[in-house]
């Protein structure tokens, strides 16, 4: 007997168990239909991941969605926090190719579309502390980042890893904007052995979809234990090299951005206290939470054999 | 403004005479709505944040407004002085609620922390400079002072300048790299400084010979 055969999706477009959880959270909090609507359009470009749990992910509860993607710094777009997603709909992150490249035995070409669809993706609810002393807790998808520099195959001279961004003032605005002082492209920089720590994360996506543009479309870095800004957006590059690569906001303001960057509650910004953070999410002025911030942003047992018998003071 | 009038009842004549005391509440509106959205959880993800830093703003426009009236009327001959006050006090008024949010909201009454900043780190301490050269000001804004001042009142609140040039490198370091807002608001203030030079020169002629 025949049996009715009605029209599957593919599995990549089953919406994630966690992403339909949080819309309909999202949708009962705000009681608003229009942010509903919002919502649903902004994510009609977005693609939804096949992913599944990684380690390290600690029991947080997700900053909601929708001021993850709304309150960001990302400075190609503009210097106010609403500008990234205000403005970045002329920006198209695909194609895009990501080459590794530098003191490597195999250079590599990586179309980042094969990233999203591979079977390494994995789920990283990691806290994220900026250095402007606020926090958010977010669920990244994404592929350690050794997983792929081990691919590369790292030369033995290599001892640092450079990053670098992409240019593209006619889809950036604040790339065109002079008053910044920032020298594009942004890059970063780590050593190598953070590069390779099983934490670093290469994320393709947030809230189990493809990366929003104002969250770094199509590919970013995420390192749990560092202030936000190491957390390049949008890489093209990533370089092997022997020596310290230069990093956007240390050329910027080097006696306030460190090479380094840890989060570390003891090493104030020179202009504010780095002790506690505001945890973004509450939305009410009164119901705001301030809490502590933790030594390498809670990431202390993983990390801090990375920098035994350094001066976090001097090297911060 | 003397709502009071002699016999110590109110007066409807006074009221009238007195009507521009409606710019206070019209002044202090954005406060309002600036509350009314934030407790509405409209203020964006970092409400307290925006919130601080928005009655900031105020306060220095206010304060720009106030050193505006001056060269307005030496211009156009648009004499607009009586409002000097209201737009003094304001700049006032919002002065105290930034350092308000800045320690309630903001550090919620975390005094070590805030000690500290007020301390050590030179963006606060011009902030807090700011708002306690705008103190004094504030106090002898009434008639009262500036009957019993005399010829001192005018020299005291020659401190709007330096208040105001401390507010605008406050304003400036509250942003990670040059802005094109605390740019905007400081070019108006040196405008507003450079249109004064010749009558500050005269007087400094003036006073050496």
């Amino acid at each position: 007997m025949k049996t009715y055969d009605y029209p599957r999706p593919n599995s990549e477009e089953i919406t994630p168990r966690s992403l339909f959880l949080s819309r309909r959270r999202i949708m009962a909090g705000a009681g608003a239909s229009l942010m509903a609507a919002l919502l649903a359009e902004n994510n009609a470009e977005a693609e939804a991941l096949k992913t599944h749990p990684g380690p390290y992910t600690a029991d947080l509860t997700p900053t909601p969605e929708e001021d993850a993607t709304h309150y960001n710094n990302f400075y190609e777009f503009g210097m106010d926090k609403g500008d990234p997603s205000a403005n970045s709909g002329n920006y198209k992150p695909f194609p895009w190719t990501l080459e590794i490249e530098g003191l490597v035995k195999h250079p590599q070409k990586i179309n980042v579309e094969d990233l999203l669809r591979s079977a390494e993706l994995e789920e990283r609810i990691y806290r994220m502390r900026c250095v402007e002393a606020w926090s958010m807790v977010i669920p990244w998808d994404g592929i350690p980042l050794h997983k792929i520099l081990e691919k590369a195959e790292p030369d033995d001279k290599a001892k640092y890893v450079a990053f670098e961004s992409v240019v593209r003032p006619s889809e950036m605005p604040g790339q065109e904007s002079a008053f910044t002082g920032i020298s594009w492209p942004y890059v970063e920089g780590l050593r190598l052995d953070e590069a390779l720590h099983p934490l670093t994360l290469l994320a393709v996506g947030a809230y189990g979809s493809s990366l929003p543009n104002a969250n770094g479309a199509p590919l970013r870095l995420v390192v749990p234990w560092k202030y936000g800004f190491k957390g390049i957006k949008a890489i093209q590059k990533i370089r092997l090299v022997e020596q310290q690569p230069p990093t956007t906001w240390n050329q910027l303001a080097p006696q306030e951005y460190g090479f380094y960057a840890n989060v570390n509650p003891h090493v104030d910004h020179p202009r504010w206290s780095q002790a506690s953070e505001r945890v973004i999410g509450a939305r009410s002025l009164f119901g705001e939470r301030r809490q502590p911030t933790l030594m390498f942003n809670g990431y202390e047992d993983y990390v801090s054999a990375l920098y035994k018998g350094m001066d976090l003071h001097e090297y911060y | 403004m003397n709502i009071i009038n002699k016999n110590n009842t109110y007066s409807v004549s006074s009221l009238i005479k007195n009507w521009r005391i409606v710019f206070y509440p019209v002044g202090l509106f954005p406060a309002l709505w600036l509350l009314w959205e934030g407790t509405r959880g409209e203020l964006g993800a970092d409400p307290v944040n925006t919130f601080e830093r928005a009655l900031g703003l105020w306060a220095f426009r206010f304060l720009l407004l106030c050193l505006f009236l001056a060269p307005l009327k030496a211009k156009t001959g648009i004499n607009l002085l009586r409002y000097r006050r209201l737009f003094g006090l304001l700049a006032f008024f919002y002065a105290c609620f930034h350092l308000l949010a800045y320690i309630g909201l903001d550090h919620q009454f975390d005094w070590p922390v805030l000690l500290k900043d007020i301390m050590q780190r030179s963006f606060i301490i011009l902030g807090m400079a700011a708002f306690l050269g705008l103190t004094p000001l504030a106090l002898t804004s009434n008639r009262f002072f500036m009957k019993k001042l005399g010829r001192y009142w005018k020299k005291l609140h020659q401190l709007i300048f330096p208040v105001a040039i401390v507010a605008a490198i406050h304003f400036s370091l509250a942003f990670k790299t040059l802005n094109d807002e605390s740019i905007f608001y400081s070019a108006i203030l040196i405008c507003l400084l450079v249109v004064r030079l010749p009558v500050w020169a005269k007087s400094l002629r003036k006073a050496m010979t």
